[in-house]
Parts: C-alpha cells; structure tokens; sequence
C-alpha cells in the first residue's frame, strides 16, 4: 500500500489523542453552560454580545454543533483507519510465531539466559516443549542449522482485545451518531422541513413542521394531561420545534404519585391507552419511571409531571375597598384573566397547583448545638441510622396554588397561597406568599382565622378599619369605654376620642410603618419609646372597639374580651400592616379544586442503540483483554554441544513478566537437568 | 525472589481444609436465606445470591485476607442484627448496639480505626518498624470489618424503618463514601499482602481525607440519616453500577497516592524507606488498569441504566460526560505507557491529575452542576 502523508496523520496517534483532547475541551464546556435552555436565559446569563457569540459557536447545544460532530466523525475515521491498517499485522502476528529468528536476535532480547544440559539435543527439545505446553504456551519446534529452535507463544488473544477495543469506539460512535440529530440536521439543511413556533397550536402546523411516522430517529417530549390523547411528540430544535408524528395514539387515563411517609416520592406511574393508528387495536399499560413502555420500535418513558389543566375556583377579596361584595370564579390553571381591582387592571395568570405540601411543622431545635459537648454530639451520632433522632415533625399542610398578577405596566408580582390554615404558636393562620421576583424567596402574609374557622371576622375588620364613618364611632364607643367614671370630664374623653380616631386613620392609611413615621414627625426622640406603647394601647383597644361596632352593624353580637380575642386583633392588625406591602389589593382564596395532572413523557425511537450495545461487549472484552491477557513469547534453541539458549519477549513490559521468566528459567533449567 | 516465595505462601496447602470449609459455609448460607426467604425474591436476586458463592468463594480461595473479611464482617452483622429484636429503638438502648454494632457505630468505629491505621503506617514508615506497620495493617482490617458491618446493617436497618424504605446502602453520597473508602483499603492490602510493604501510610492518608468529609457530612449535614429510594434510583441496575464505579474510583485512588509515594521517593529520606521506583510504576499500573476495567464496565452498566430510565443511553448529562473525560484520561494514561512506553514522573504527575479528574466527576458535579444525576427532583 503506498504511504500517504494525509493518512498517514489522519491514522496517527497522536492526531486521535488530539481529537480526543478536543472532545474532552468541548465536553467541559458543554456541563459547565446548561444545554437547551430557553434562548432567553441564556441572553439573560450573558448578555447581548456574548450571546451571540456563545450562539454562534453552537454553545447552547454542544453536543450537537456541527463541528463537534465533525471531531467525532474524525474520531471515527481515525480509529477506522488505524484498525485497518493494524489488523492485518494483528492477526498475522496472532498466528506467527516467528520461529525464524536469529541466533543474534534472541542475544539481543531484553529477557534471556543461557542453561546447559547433559541431555541429548532430542532429548532436551522434548523436555523443553513439555515444559513450555505445561505452562500453556503452544509453540513450533524446527531446525536451524544443526540448532534445534523451538518458538512458544502465548497470550494471543491480547492482540483480539485491540481489534475488539477499537472496533467498539468505531460502533459506539457510529450508533450514537445514527441516534444523535444528525439525520435531523441534514434534513434541515435540504431545507424540506422548518421548525416551528413552540407556541403554535398543533393543528395549525403546516406539513413542513411535521416528521412522519417512519422517520427512523428521533427524540422528543409528549405533555399529555389526564383524560387526553396524543398522537405527536415534539423535538426541540433550538429555540424552536418540529412536530413528530407518532404510528400510534397515546391516551393517559391517570398519572399517579405515591409518597413515603417521610414526604419523599416513592412512584411516578402513568395509566395509559396505546391504540395502534393503523390497525386500530389497542391495549392497556402502566408507564413507570424506569419501566418505559416499548411499542412498534418506539420507547415511550415517564420523564416527568405537571400540572394538565387543574380546575380551580377562586373568590377575590377587595382588601383596600370599605363596601365591597367577594368575587367568584373559576379558571384552570394555564388559563390568565383580566382583573380590575381599585381603578387598575390587572392580568391574571393561574401558574400552579400542589394537592399537597409536606412541611416540618416541628419547633426549631431548644438548644443550639454550639452549647452541646463534642461528646453529646457524637452520643447524638451513635445508634441506628434512622432519621428520626432530631425533632422533626412532617405534615401536610394541604394544597397550595401559585399566580402571577402582571399590572398594566406589564410588571408581574408571583403569589402563592395555601387553601388551609396552618397552625402558629396555637393560631390558626391562612397564608399567603408574595415576591416580587422569581429568584427571590415568598414573604408571607398571614391571615388570622376567626372563631368560625374562617376569614369572614378578619375581611370585617379590614373593611371597618377603612371605613370613616365606622372609625369615627368605633372612635367614640372606645372613649366612653376605657375613660368612664366620675372624675374624667367630656373633655377628656373627647380629647381621647379625637386622637383614636386619628390613630385608627394613620394606620388604617400605612399600617405599623405610617404609625412610626407619625411619631418620628411629632413626639421628640426621648418620649418615643412611651409615645408608642401608649398608642398601641388605643390602635388596640379602639380596633377591639372597631371590630364589635361592625359586628353590630353586620347584625352579629359583640364579643366579650379574653385572651384568644385579643391576639386575633393583635393578629388582624399584623396582617393589615404587612397587606400594605402585599402588592395588589386583592386576595385570592381557593374555594375548591378540581385536580387535572399531567405526564411528560419522552419518545424515542434510536436504531442506533443496538451497535451501541455491540460496541459496549466488545469494549469490555477488548479492554479486559488487553489489560489482562499478554503476549508472551519464548524461544528455546538448542544446540547440538548442549548450550540452551532461552530469550523470552511481552508486548507488555510489566514486572510480572520479569518474574515469569524467572520462574521459566528456573523451570527449564530443573526440565533440562536430569 | 522474595516476592515469588510470598507469593507462593499464599497457597500454603496445609491451610486448605479451612478454604474448604468457607465456601462450604457460603454454600450453605446461600441455601438457608433462599430456602427461607426466596418468596421475596425474583429469578435475578436468586441468581445473584447463588452466584455471589463462587465469586466470594474464588476470590476468597486466592485471598485469604478476603475470606476472613467476609467470615468476620458477616458474623458480626449477624450478631448485631441478632441483637436488634427486630425492634430499631433497641440501637439506642442496648449497650453493644449503641456504642459498637449498629450502623452508624460502627461506621464511626471504621472512622477512627482508619485514622489509627493512617498514624500506624507512619510510624512505621519513619520509624522503620516492623511492628508498627503490623499494627497498621491489622487497624486497618479492623476498620473494614467495622465498615462491612456497619453498611450491612444499615442495610437491614432501612428495613426496619418500613418494608418499602428498604434498599442496599449504595444509594447516597453517604453511604458510596464508606464503600469508597472500604474499597481503596482493601485494594491496598491486596497489593500489601502480593507486594510492596510501606506505602499503607500513603494511601490511607487519601482514605483518612474521605473519612474527614465523611465525618463532616455526617455532624455538619446529618447525611447519615437512611433515606428511602426516589422512583429513578428504583432499579436493579442501581446496585450493580454503583459498586462497579467505586472499584474504579478506589483503584483511581490508590495509583494517585503511589503516583505520591513514586515523586517522595525524590527525597533520600523516603527513597530509603519506599520499594523500587520500577515497583512503584508497577503498582500505579496496575491499578490504573483495574480502575480502568471496572470503571469502563460501570460506565456501560450506567448507559444501560439511563437507557432505562432516561429514555437514552447517553445524553450528555453533567455526569455521563464527566465520566467521559476520565474514561479519556485513563485511557490516554494506558496508551502513553504500554505504547508508547513513557515512564517517569510524568505518569506519576498524571496519576495524580488524574484523581483529581475523578474527584471532580465524583464530587465536584453534585456540588457545582446541576444535571439528572441530582436526584432532587424526577
């Protein structure tokens, strides 16, 4: 064969170790940039320069940049031409046991020894090659002037492990290329097909955006929600999609998680109805994560859930309006709304829902662990490995929902709010979260449930805080109340009516912040601290006053005071002040909820995924081989006055051969004296 | 030739009666647990019970070291569990329990058992005794044994807290960092036990730097506790793949502290006291070869799994093409050497690179990147 420079670097080592550098470079790149994101994240991560530039070097998508592909496909063409060229020689050499060489030869081996024997040339060769078939070597005796020469080998099979090993890297690389999106990628270059926008709806794509059934490799995501079918699966392609066709039809009747009793999930299963789209046949099966259903050459896998529509029915409370009548209606979530609240519009969009939250409910631990002995510490450590040694206490506190409200400047503000209450220090509270952004954590308002386990005694209070006319008699009945008795004149009580009235109005403007500013502006630095408690007294007791006056006039009873009574208004009052930092004036309560799940499943059909699995046997058999097996090879020549010459040679040069030669020479030595 | 006559101590057939009788009580203890609880069982756990007698019994057969570790490891975790009733609140109130057999006893016994080992074998390396390297090899034993115990029992502990939370301890970072450790040792005292003596202060000084986060993780982050299986960690493949993989990491481990232990030997001081260099490369051959085999065959296993589960045999997850680039590594390392035939310190040197690679796809992917092998979510 005629040496050719190009080849001769293409099938070099040295070229491979580069690829292979390169591979590993590239590979680096693509863990440390999260691959197929949404562009927007990536624009937001590195700006508009160097997303571009990330972009155009394929960055968002290593593994499936064009040149990367072209270094494996060098890779391949690489390795196939090293194992072209080599095989010959290796199997010629498996087979040769080079039973000609020299005299001079063998004195230039690395192992050799020179024995002598008493015994007949004849004689001895036949001792020597018992020896050596003893210790499995298979070997080839001849006559070289007189000299007997006997060539032993053993190991051969190392020189299979090569083929083996580099056959493997070729299959593994062609069966991942054929299941990569290669063949996608030259279809899109033909330009037959054009992806489309993700948002589109699927009967709107045209024929250009679809991929027929027989298409032999794909990838591609199914979001099916309960009590729906589906026939496609969609294939990301950058920030855009292509519709794949599917020869079958997939209904999910139910997606199921179970929990352990620790919270964690123990099963994701999706009940499912395959119907042939051919035949029309159809059957049904269970989906579970590790349990893919195979079905006409295709895998379907339960990669995900989410939420497929869950009904959710809602009443809006005004919290900023004296007079104003709850709002009920329902939506699904994925579904937005406009909302007008105060004079301003606002669009509602349902994001999530949880059918149930496990929380630890437990007190923080009593004492800090900075106050125990190393010594306790490690008794703490001792026992089983249970987790249940620290106070820890799970519950479930019951569904939650999330929604976004997005004002007209387009800003949105994301909630979360539970549809029970939880239990804090004894109270009963219904919360609900707020932020502003997405990477921040929710800050929750707490909501004090009345005596009749509901937020109805809360929602008068509210509305009676904002109302003039009701602070203004809730104002007088708390005057007449805490200054009766003979000595206080009508001054004094007017006088104390006057300034709860106006208590009552700068917190029913700004909460606890608006109180402050107020002192800060009128009470000198040093009467503060007293200037407060007292007016927390009156925003107490005239808010006490506030919430039995509207009781009587929503034709209820006045409550007596206690203990309980008091913290509700403490309670009320915390959440009016922190309402005022609650963003919109409206709060959501979920009445009842109709749960609709949803599986993402992933579909696939990889033809390539048997030569793979090829390749992995024959990568394990190589490897092993050539790690494990060695070619050892000895020559004996005996010559006719009774000097043995003995050279031995290991394309191995390991000490454990060091010390095989040692023991053969030291067995042929015993073989050749009798 | 000294080597060659150990070696051959090794099959002292006076001794043989007692190989006998191990496998015969593997045998037999095979028959017992699948006799009695083979209804739990499907046809792969009986072919696995049935096979681990000639594996165990092979590798007993030409190790004797082996053979006694798994006759002490499995008596005494048969004692603990003995001692249990059934009844997990027994760890915290009968003596024995607590303060040495139940599982995170014992896995703390393993901690300290190492250390002592770590500052045995250096004694012995400075001070040149013979007895103070003895000690550290029968510390270090001891920690395997106490490391042995404590994994199977925490094992049958996770069925204590509920049938369903049940599941072989090879399932978090916790419990792989015992295995990690208990794996590099025993790799270590195969090659003590065939061939150089003094390089157990070397290479327990990497295991000392595991137990070091291991006891961290455990105080710090209480990564002890026995969680129960998320649905992607539910399978069969799980329990073969993750044991493959720590072979390799504790064989990648042990070369990179010969690689240590090779560039010392520059030092008169150390020199004196370290076997040949040509020794040393030997050994960092050796069980970069290991580590080689096994991690390629746990890397398949993980395709095959991901296959499964993932719905793709490979797909460029944080981990996978972590493991990639140390599959690359090691393989270039194995090329430069046996075709190349580069020597020196220079493999020494990537040797030790080479543990770091791992340690990042080990570790540094769980804390830096984030990828499908964060079982946080499904």
């Amino acid at each position: 064969m005629p040496r050719n420079p190009w080849i001769d670097l293409l099938s070099s080592m040295r070229f491979a170790v580069s690829l292979l550098s390169v591979i590993a470079i590239a590979s680096v790149a693509g863990t440390v940039v999260k691959q197929g994101e949404p562009y927007a994240n990536y624009l937001n991560q590195f700006g508009p320069f160097w997303f571009r530039a990330f972009e155009a070097i394929g960055l968002y998508a290593v593994y499936n940049a064009p040149w990367f592909i072209a270094v494996l496909a060098f890779l391949v063409a690489s390795v196939s031409l090293c194992l072209w060229r080599n095989a010959p020689v290796m199997l010629r050499e498996m087979t040769n046991f080079r039973e000609r060489l020299g005299e001079q030869s063998l004195r230039n081996l690395g192992h050799r020894a020179t024995l002598r024997t008493t015994l007949a040339q004849e004689a001895a060769s036949a001792r020597v090659a018992a020896y050596l078939r003893a210790q499995g070597y298979k070997l080839r005796a001849g006559v070289d002037e007189g000299t007997a020469v006997i060539a032993a080998k053993a190991g051969s099979a190392n020189r299979l492990g090569y083929l083996f090993a580099h056959a493997a890297i070729i299959a593994i690389c062609f069966g991942g290329l054929l299941d990569s999106n290669l063949p996608l990628q030259a279809r899109l270059w033909r330009g037959d097909k054009t992806p489309v926008d993700p948002n589109m709806l699927l009967s709107e794509v045209p024929g250009s955006g679809r991929l027929a059934a027989d298409n032999l490799s794909f990838r591609g995501n199914m979001f099916l929600p309960e009590g729906q079918s589906s026939a496609t699966a969609v294939l990301n392609v950058k920030d855009r999609v292509l519709v794949q066709e599917l020869p079958f039809t997939v209904s999910l009747k139910k997606f199921h998680i179970e929990h352990y009793s620790t919270g964690q999930p123990r099963l994701f299963a999706s009940d499912v109805i395959v119907t042939d789209r051919d035949t029309g046949r159809s059957f049904e099966t269970t989906i579970e994560v590790n349990r893919p259903l195979i079905h006409r050459g295709i895998a379907t896998y339960q990669a995900s859930f989410d939420d497929g529509g869950t009904q959710l029915r809602l009443t809006g409370h005004h919290l900023l309006a004296p007079r104003s009548v709850p709002l009920d209606f329902s939506g699904r979530i994925g579904e937005s709304f406009a909302l007008t609240y105060g004079g301003a519009e606002y669009r509602l969009e349902l994001t999530g829902f949880r059918p149930f939250n496990i929380e630890n409910v437990a007190d923080a631990a009593p004492e800090a662990s900075g106050s125990r002995t190393w010594l306790d510490r490690l008794r703490g450590q001792l026992g089983s490995s249970a987790g249940s040694k620290d106070k820890r206490e799970l519950r479930n506190v019951g569904p939650s929902y999330s929604y976004k409200l997005r004002d007209g400047a387009g800003q949105a503000r994301e909630y979360n709010n539970y549809m029970l209450p939880v239990e804090v220090d004894g109270r009963w509270m219904l919360a609900t979260g707020m932020r502003e952004r997405g990477s921040d954590p929710f800050r929750y308002l707490r909501i004090p449930m009345d005596e009749g386990g509901g937020i109805d005694g809360f929602l008068t209070l509210r509305r009676a805080l904002l109302d003039e006319g009701a602070r203004a008699r809730a104002a007088k009945a708390f005057a007449a109340g805490a200054a009766s008795g003979p000595s206080v004149s009508a001054t004094m009580r007017e006088q104390l009516a006057v300034s709860a009235e106006r208590t009552l109005e700068t917190f029913a403007r700004g909460g606890y912040r608006a109180m402050a500013e107020f002192l800060e502006r009128s009470v000198p630095e040093a009467e503060r601290e007293q200037a407060a408690s007292v007016l927390l007294r009156v925003l107490q007791g005239a808010t006490w006053e506030t919430w039995q006056t509207a009781r009587v006039a929503a034709g209820q009873t006045r409550l007596a005071p206690d203990t309980s009574r008091a913290r509700f208004v403490d309670d009320a009052l915390n959440a009016v002040s922190d309402s005022f930092h609650y963003g919109v004036p409206v709060y959501l309560a979920l009445r009842e909820y109709d749960e609709v799940k949803a599986s993402v499943f992933q579909v696939s059909r990889s033809p390539g995924r048997n030569i793979v699995y090829l390749g992995c046997a024959l990568l394990i058999i190589g490897v092993f081989a050539m790690i494990y097996i060695r070619e050892r090879r000895i020559w004996v020549r005996v010559k006719p006055d009774g000097e043995v010459l003995v050279g031995a040679a290991c394309n191995r040069k390991t000490m454990d051969f060091d010390r095989e030669f040692e023991r053969h020479r030291a067995g042929l030595a015993a073989a050749l004296d009798h | 030739m000294e080597l060659a006559q150990k070696q051959a101590a090794g099959f002292e057939p006076r001794r043989r009666w007692l190989d006998w009788a191990y496998i015969c009580m593997l045998a037999l203890g095979a028959v017992y647990a699948w006799q009695r609880y083979s209804g739990f069982m499907d046809v792969y756990e009986v072919g696995v019970l049935f096979l681990a007698v000639p594996v165990f019994g092979t590798l007993g057969w030409h190790w004797r070291g082996l053979r006694n570790l798994v006759v002490a490891a499995g008596l005494v975790a048969l004692w603990a569990i003995s001692l249990y009733h059934q009844d997990l609140a027994r760890a915290d109130q009968v003596f024995l329990l607590k303060y040495l057999v139940s599982s995170q006893s014992a896995i703390l016994w393993m901690c300290a058992l190492f250390f002592m080992a770590t500052a045995s074998y250096w004694a012995g390396f400075f001070a040149r005794s013979d007895f103070a390297c003895a000690a550290g090899r029968g510390l270090a034993w001891a920690a395997v044994v106490m490391g042995f115990t404590g994994l199977l029992v925490r094992w049958y502990e996770s069925y204590l807290i509920g049938p369903d939370i049940g599941h072989i301890p090879v399932s978090n970072l916790y419990e792989v960092f015992v295995l990690f450790s208990l794996i590099t040792a025993l790799l270590y005292l195969y090659y003590e036990s065939r061939y150089a003596q003094s390089l157990g202060g070397f290479v327990l000084l990497a295991i000392s730097a595991a137990i070091g986060f291991l006891l961290w993780y455990t105080f710090d982050r209480g990564a002890h506790e026995i969680q129960p299986l998320v649905p992607a960690l539910q399978s069969w493949w799980m329990k073969i793949h993750v044991p493959a993989n720590f072979i390799g990491y504790g064989a990648f481990a042990l070369s990179a502290m010969v690689g240590v232990a090779y560039l010392s030997a520059g030092s008169p001081t150390f020199a004196a006291r370290l076997p040949g260099r040509e020794e040393l490369e030997d050994l960092m051959y050796r069980s970069i070869a290991v580590g080689f085999a096994f991690f390629t065959v746990a890397t398949i296993l993980g395709a095959l799994w991901a296959a499964e589960a993932w719905g793709s045999y490979w797909q460029w997850d944080p981990k996978e093409t972590w493991a990639l680039i140390v599959w690359l590594n090691y393989a270039a390392w194995l090329h430069m050497r046996l075709v190349k035939g580069l020597r020196g310190p220079m493999l020494a040197w990537w040797a030790i690179i080479g543990l770091l690679v791992t340690a990042f796809a080990f570790l540094g992917v769980n804390m830096f990147l984030s990828g499908l092998h964060s079982y946080g979510q499904l």
